[in-house]
């Protein structure tokens, strides 16, 4: 799992059956210090409560799917969670 | 499986049910030297590792889930199995 960022959200109206009532968020991969890294991405949102500017952790591959009520989705990034705290050493 | 570094702790209120209850740490990967490496994984504790401890993470979905004893459906990957005493490397690979 690691830290992003949500930067967006994505609304399509058609999609696979299993994603209906399924929120996509647009979220940016970040560093351990929080600095964006890579591309961003599409992910689903297992928590049903993230939204734009929060900080937020995402597991990817096929553990993505397992995070939602359908676990047989095209899915390859889930936020699984929005975090209040990163205490570093 | 790989060797890192525990850097930090992370707090979540709203999570996935799965994460309730589970420790999640920040942890580094190490260079074959002991190095930290740009990349690292949050993880799910199962061995109470602690912060600058060095442990060996298992990235691996299945064996994850077996670990955390939710097959067949924690969205889990990263797991920390074990708190590391030790590592000898032979002469050629340093």
């Amino acid at each position: 799992m690691n830290l992003a960022r949500v930067i967006g959200t994505v609304v399509a109206d058609q999609k696979y059956p299993g994603l209906s009532g399924i929120k996509l968020l647009i979220v940016q991969l970040l560093d351990r210090h929080q600095h964006p890294i890579g591309d961003p991405v599409v992910a689903t949102d297992a928590t049903a409560q993230a939204g734009p500017g929060e900080l937020v952790f995402i597991v990817g591959g096929r553990e993505a799917a397992l995070a939602l009520p359908e676990t047989f989705v095209p899915v390859d990034h889930s936020v699984v969670g929005i975090v209040d705290q990163v205490d570093l050493k | 499986m790989y060797i890192g570094q525990v850097a930090g702790t992370i707090v979540a209120t709203i999570k996935h049910p799965f994460f309730t209850g589970r420790k999640l740490l920040l942890v580094e990967r190490l260079e074959l030297f002991g190095q930290s490496a740009t990349k690292y994984d949050i993880a799910v504790d199962t061995v109470r590792a602690g912060v600058g401890d060095r442990v060996l993470v298992l990235d691996e979905g299945n064996s994850g889930r077996q670990v955390c004893d939710v097959e067949p459906w924690g969205p889990v990957r990263a797991v920390i199995v074990g708190v590391v005493d030790a590592v000898t490397l032979t002469e050629e690979a340093t």
